[in-house]
């Protein structure tokens, strides 16, 4: 397990929530259900790359990369 | 009987179904309105339901709060939940809450409705969608979640009208439930807590504890200045600092529905819903398809609200045309039949000219917002429009702008965050609307010969695309320049849901195209009215002998009718000459020279206020060709042969480019205006809108006169 920024995650690839480093996106993706342990899936890339959709909790939520780059993941194997 | 009245809120997440709920549970009892100070949209409808047992008649009047996830007022439209429902002196304050869940979303759902049941208002917890849930083989253990939280919870399928008296009998019940706390609020600052509680003279602790997180964000009524000082004192004192109060909050709630789930649900296997979003996704956001999909999409909007639209507009046009030619007959002439008919009735013709390209683009728009089409195309646009300060869901005002502003404007209530909405609302006008098309179709025939570039490029067609693509980029480059000058009034994040597709629901959009066409009809209509009279008085009154005698002698004609056409058409010229626009015209005419603009221009410029085409006209008068004369070839001739002072062409190639610019960017359109004053909740914006477009028509008209000239 090695500490990573949600957006340098590849799509496919499943990750684990370890923090947030920005308290405004962390609150407003915690209570949609993105707390730290749950499990995350990069499910697809905007087609110019930009946003992103993550599978979370039974659904599906766009993010754009500045803002994945407040969240730190755990990597899964 | 007695009467009870009973106000209810109804609060969901985004996607939750919660507009289908309460269409089902209201009919066509509603009203909308704006929340008061913010340009939210209110529904709010009545139902009753009768106790014949008890010999009760219940009124239930239902405030429809805008989807959120939390209570907790991130953004200003979020404020409005949490207002609504702290502050006891709302007018929205409810006694019951029916919070909506999405049952086959439950855990997320539960968060909001946890809020509330510590709040401790009534709540009814509903569990929509019940149909995917069996579908989907997943167990809910309705009455086990029922005594865990001690609130009614109703299963219900909203689409299919399941549930629907169910949720309607437990509104009214009176049998008491428990509604323990879901937590224990008072736990992350019991002393802060407390001391709010002794202050304000309340009792709740998570009342008391939201008010410890938000009093600085959100003014409320019951607190006043001083208490707010000391809350304050309180809160510095007590070292407590809202975004770690906050995430706790949410960590508790989780970890209590967590266990929650774990008791009163169970799956049997994972969802086939989802693989088919996910299988259409792969289509509908990818790099070539989700484009083209996308364009096609758009194309047919276009079409629709550009050609399809134009046969019930025309039949409206025909009614009001044979409905003024009636009143006019019926009322005995003079002033009162002239303001009749010409003012209000051409005002309201105006109007309701508007309708069927409104409930047309909204036809396409509620379908696209209700499968969840709408998340996609800001999810594939958003980078792109981004860097314009606008954003993914801008891409459909703009683009229906080139039919007409007015139902574009109406269509950004979808844009989420406040600046890229007001960016949109400003830029749009600038589109080329359809109303700017036979002004630059009768231009163009006079200053573009008929000569083909390479033998086939039509020059006349292809100025009519520069015309087009001038006012895109007018708009675009417009965004940029907002972009640095609007302040955003919150943050913006892009965190949004992509929801499962769905089928439409035909009543929800329906719903939305009467609702839209209410809302113009009745509020911008207003404003429209009254823009109309004032244009009908100038064009139609003056001062001076020249002014009443022309118009002596039309009236005069209108009885006898002993004037030949022509004759009738010369003294129509003269009395629009000798009247207040025609006088507004001339004191015009030395600012609008430099743009090689005179007098007569001047007049079309003024009356052009209630709808650009009626440029075509003004001109038609004023060159006495007949106001009525549909045949632009005429007027054409007539404005060919017009000579300057000095014997040169009025209508010079530096003129005519000059015009058409003018055209292009200035906002000559009253509907408009009104229409951005119904969605700013200001006059702000639309004079501000009308300064700037104004003022970026006279440069680039001055600019290209004098380069041509």
């Amino acid at each position: 397990m090695k500490s990573k920024k949600l957006s340098e995650v590849a799509v496919g690839h499943s990750c684990v929530i370890d923090s947030y480093t920005d308290d405004e996106i962390k609150l407003k993706l915690m209570e949609m259900g993105c707390l730290p342990g749950e499990v995350i899936r990069i499910e697809r890339l905007a087609p110019l790359g930009d946003p992103i959709a993550i599978e979370v909790a039974g659904y599906t939520l766009t993010v754009r990369k500045s803002e994945a780059q407040t969240v730190l993941i755990n990597t899964i194997d | 009987m007695s009467e009870i009245k009973i106000k209810v809120a109804l609060i969901g997440n985004p996607n939750s179904g919660k507009s289908t709920l309460f269409n089902s549970l209201t009919g066509l009892n509603q009203k909308v309105a704006n929340f008061p100070g913010v340009t939210v949209e209110k529904h709010v409808g009545n139902f009753t339901y009768s106790d014949a047992m008890l010999g009760v008649n219940y009124n239930i009047e239902l405030t429809d709060l805008p989807g959120t996830y939390s209570i907790y007022p991130k953004t200003l439209d979020e404020q409005i939940p949490f207002r609504v429902l702290i502050d006891k002196k709302d007018e929205s304050h409810p006694d019951k809450v029916i919070v909506i869940a999405d049952a086959t979303n439950l855990k997320r759902s539960l968060f909001l409705c946890s809020q509330i049941i510590d709040l401790k208002i009534p709540v009814v917890l509903v569990l929509n969608m019940m149909d995917m849930v069996r579908e989907q083989a997943i167990n809910i253990d309705i009455q086990k979640l029922q005594n865990a939280l001690g609130v009614f919870v109703i299963p219900c399928v909203a689409r299919k009208g399941e549930g629907i008296d169910d949720i309607r009998n437990a509104v009214v019940s009176n049998h008491n439930m428990l509604q323990n706390d879901f937590i224990d609020s008072r736990s992350f600052a019991p002393l802060v807590t407390d001391s709010i509680k002794y202050i304000l003279n309340i009792d709740n602790n998570y009342t008391a504890f939201q008010i410890a997180n938000n009093f600085e964000k959100v003014d409320l009524s019951f607190i006043s200045n001083e208490k707010k000082k000391e809350i304050g004192k309180i809160i510095y004192q007590g070292h407590f600092t809202s975004s770690s109060m906050q995430a706790a909050e949410t960590l508790e709630r989780y970890k209590v529905i967590s266990l929650l789930m774990k008791s009163c649900i169970t799956h049997k296997n994972d969802r086939q819903q989802k693989s088919f979003t996910s299988r259409l996704d792969n289509i509908l956001t990818h790099k070539v398809w989700g484009y083209a999909i996308f364009l096609t999409i758009l194309f047919l909007i276009f079409q629709a609200i550009f050609t399809f639209a134009q046969v019930p507009m025309d039949i409206i046009d025909g009614a009001f045309a044979s409905l003024s030619d009636a009143v006019k007959n019926a009322l005995p002439a003079g002033e009162i039949n002239d303001l009749i008919v010409n003012g209000v009735l051409a005002g309201l013709g105006g109007i309701v000219i508007f309708v069927p390209q409104i409930a047309m683009l909204f036809l396409f728009i509620a379908i696209l917002e209700d499968t969840g089409y709408m998340a996609r195309v800001s999810f594939i646009m958003d980078k792109l429009m981004r860097k314009f300060g606008l954003n993914g869901r801008s891409v459909i005002p703009l683009i229906s702008g080139v039919a007409c502003a007015v139902p574009a404007i109406l269509a950004t209530r979808t844009i989420q965050s406040w600046k890229e909405r007001l960016i949109t609302i400003f830029v749009t006008p600038l589109m080329s609307c359809s109303a700017r098309l036979p002004v630059y179709t009768l231009l163009i025939s006079i200053i573009i010969p008929r000569d083909y570039a390479f033998g086939f490029l039509s020059m006349q067609a292809m100025v009519m695309m520069a015309m087009y693509l001038i006012g895109f980029f007018a708009a675009i480059g417009s965004a940029l320049l907002m972009k640095w000058f609007v302040k955003a009034r919150e943050r913006d994040f892009f965190i949004m849901e992509l929801p499962v597709y769905r089928s439409p629901r035909w009543k929800n959009i329906l719903q939305t195209i009467i609702e839209k066409v209410k809302i113009f009809l009745f509020d911008a209509g207003k404003v429209i009215i009254a823009i109309s009279v004032v244009l009908w008085f100038l064009a139609s009154h003056g001062t001076g002998d020249s002014f009443k005698s022309t118009d002596k002698k039309l009236h005069i004609n209108e009885t006898n009718g002993l004037l030949t056409e022509q004759e009738v058409n010369e003294l129509e010229a003269q009395r629009l000459e000798a009247s207040y626009a025609g006088k507004m015209g001339k004191l015009l005419e030395p600012a609008i020279a430099p743009l090689g603009f005179d007098w007569k221009i001047g007049i079309a410029l003024i009356t052009s206020f209630a709808a650009r085409e009626v440029f075509v006209g003004t001109m038609s008068t004023i060159y006495s060709v007949g106001k009525d004369n549909e045949d632009t070839a005429t007027i054409r001739d007539k404005m060919l042969t017009e000579k300057t002072e000095v014997g040169t062409p009025r209508y010079s190639l530096a003129t005519g480019w000059s015009l058409m610019l003018f055209y292009a960017f200035a906002m000559q359109c009253m509907s408009t205006l009104a229409v951005v004053k119904r969605e700013t909740n200001s006059w702000k914006w639309p004079l501000l809108q009308f300064a700037y477009m104004s003022g970026l028509a006279y440069l680039s008209s001055f600019i290209v006169f004098n380069l041509l000239k």
